[in-house]
């Protein structure tokens, strides 16, 4: 017999038979189901590869760098774009659980909530990967660049970069769901928090852009700050879910 | 032994109380009509039960416990941009099921076709009230919980969604069932309760809580 009473959490107590499904096919599942979902809406990517655009062509046009300035700002504006446009992503994508309370039937399925963060934040990186490879090479025709030694590691900047974005964005964006001003909550609460990231990213792409430092440093404290970012974020993230 | 036990559990939000040491008992077995007034808190209770929202005080039980809970709520707690077949998919993954024909026996249960690759986000009310029901059922659950499943039906399929639901307590499950339309559960319910204001009114056996809530 099971009992629980008054304050405490009750959604934890009644997993049904559901709980045997492993974490990673439902990862997988819920992975699949959000890039069906943005494949057929297109919202989150529309939205982000217009403001990203819009970022490129008026910060080309506001700055007209010289190639020297252009390789020293090329890499803080790149990374702003990108923060800004993958909250557009973030906010979409917890936005469609809310529609019709479809997350509600998952935090009743006794599914691990793991695999819900685990399948958001790897659908976001998609997304964000994606707008990345589209914008990212207007940026070196806009601003006239080149990158001829070091492409290897600003795709490494890139992948740590972009996974440091969406972990903390897909945990910050479940936590501002049911606040009145979700979309307003979101890029309060990620971009204190991206900052230090933000600062590598930004050391590291000027590091290459530029060829007069090394990345190594940047690039190094961008992984430990996705180790201990994704871990906590998965601590944290089965409480965030079952919240009132 | 009651399957089901609330006691004395209160929900308030903020200063108002959807809830008010509410009492109740549901057996194995047994189909249970839920009946008040908009605002009575009947949503409330089958949130707390379901496990979506906790009970400010008071004791909620099952017997055995983690029984497997079905719950169809007012919202359809489906995706527009999927087909009723890669819902289902989903929902059922979540609960480790993979069978398709299991799927597709509950899509074709609840009058609508398996075949079809039309958007749920192009369906009429009823018919994503009917998919929304097999969702609900898709993992066989012990205790069913419904929130106004004849809302947007018509007649005929009202009807036919009443026949399901007797077929499922003759099966052994329990449900719980919030209606304003409570004809339909006229011939089929075993016991009903009524809320006002948060708090149980009447209860009795068949619907006839509605009647003594009203004398």
């Amino acid at each position: 017999m099971m009992e629980h009473a008054g304050e405490k959490t009750v959604a934890m107590q009644l997993r049904p038979a559901s709980s045997s499904a492993s974490l990673v096919r439902t990862t997988i599942s819920t992975l699949g189901k959000d890039l069906r979902l943005e494949w057929r809406s297109k919202d989150a990517l529309n939205a982000m590869l217009f403001f990203a655009l819009l970022v490129v062509v008026i910060f080309s046009f506001a700055f007209e760098p010289t190639a020297e300035e252009a390789r020293r700002i090329t890499g803080g504006l790149v990374w702003v774009a990108f923060l800004f446009s993958s909250t557009m992503a973030l906010n979409q994508s917890w936005a469609r659980e809310l529609r019709h309370q479809s997350l509600d039937a998952f935090r009743i399925s006794g599914a691990p909530a793991d695999a819900l963060f685990l399948g958001k934040a790897i659908g976001n990186f998609i997304f964000v990967a994606l707008l990345e490879a589209i914008v990212a090479p207007l940026f070196v025709v806009f601003f006239n660049l080149t990158i001829a030694q070091g492409a290897g590691a600003l795709l490494w900047v890139f992948v740590l970069g972009t996974w440091a974005l969406v972990v903390n964005g897909a945990f910050f964006a479940a936590l501002s769901l049911r606040t009145r001003s979700r979309e307003l909550m979101l890029p309060l609460l990620l971009f204190p928090i991206s900052i230090p990231a933000l600062l590598a990213m930004v050391s590291a792409t000027s590091a290459i852009l530029t060829g007069e430092d090394s990345p190594t440093l940047g690039l190094q404290f961008l992984a430990v700050y996705d180790i201990v970012f994704t871990t906590v974020c998965l601590s944290l993230f089965e409480t965030v879910l079952h919240a009132e | 032994m009651p399957l089901l036990t609330l006691e004395n559990v209160s929900k308030l939000f903020g200063r108002f109380a959807a809830l008010r040491n509410f009492s109740v008992t549901a057996d194995p077995g047994r189909l249970y009509g839920v009946f008040g007034e908009n605002g009575a808190g009947k949503s409330t209770l089958l949130r707390i039960i379901a496990g979506l929202a906790r009970p400010t005080a008071g004791t909620l039980r099952f017997s055995p416990a983690g029984p497997r809970l079905g719950y169809m709520a007012h919202a359809s707690m489906l995706y527009d941009e999927l087909s009723a077949m890669e819902n289902l998919r989903y929902f059922a993954s979540l609960c480790g099921i993979r069978d398709k024909r299991r799927l597709e026996g509950a899509i074709a249960s609840v009058g609508l076709d398996p075949s079809l690759e039309r958007r749920v986000g192009d369906y009429s009310q009823g018919m994503r009230q009917r998919l929304a029901l097999a969702r609900a059922v898709l993992h066989d659950p012990e205790l069913l919980l419904l929130d106004e499943p004849f809302s947007n039906l018509d007649p005929d399929s009202a009807a036919a969604i009443s026949k399901l639901m007797s077929g499922w307590r003759d099966a052994g499950k329990t449900l719980l069932v919030v209606t304003h339309q409570a004809a339909h559960l006229q011939t089929i319910a075993d016991h009903s309760w009524l809320l006002r204001g948060g708090e149980l009114a009447a209860q009795g056996t068949g619907i006839s809580a509605l009647s003594a809530g009203a004398a």
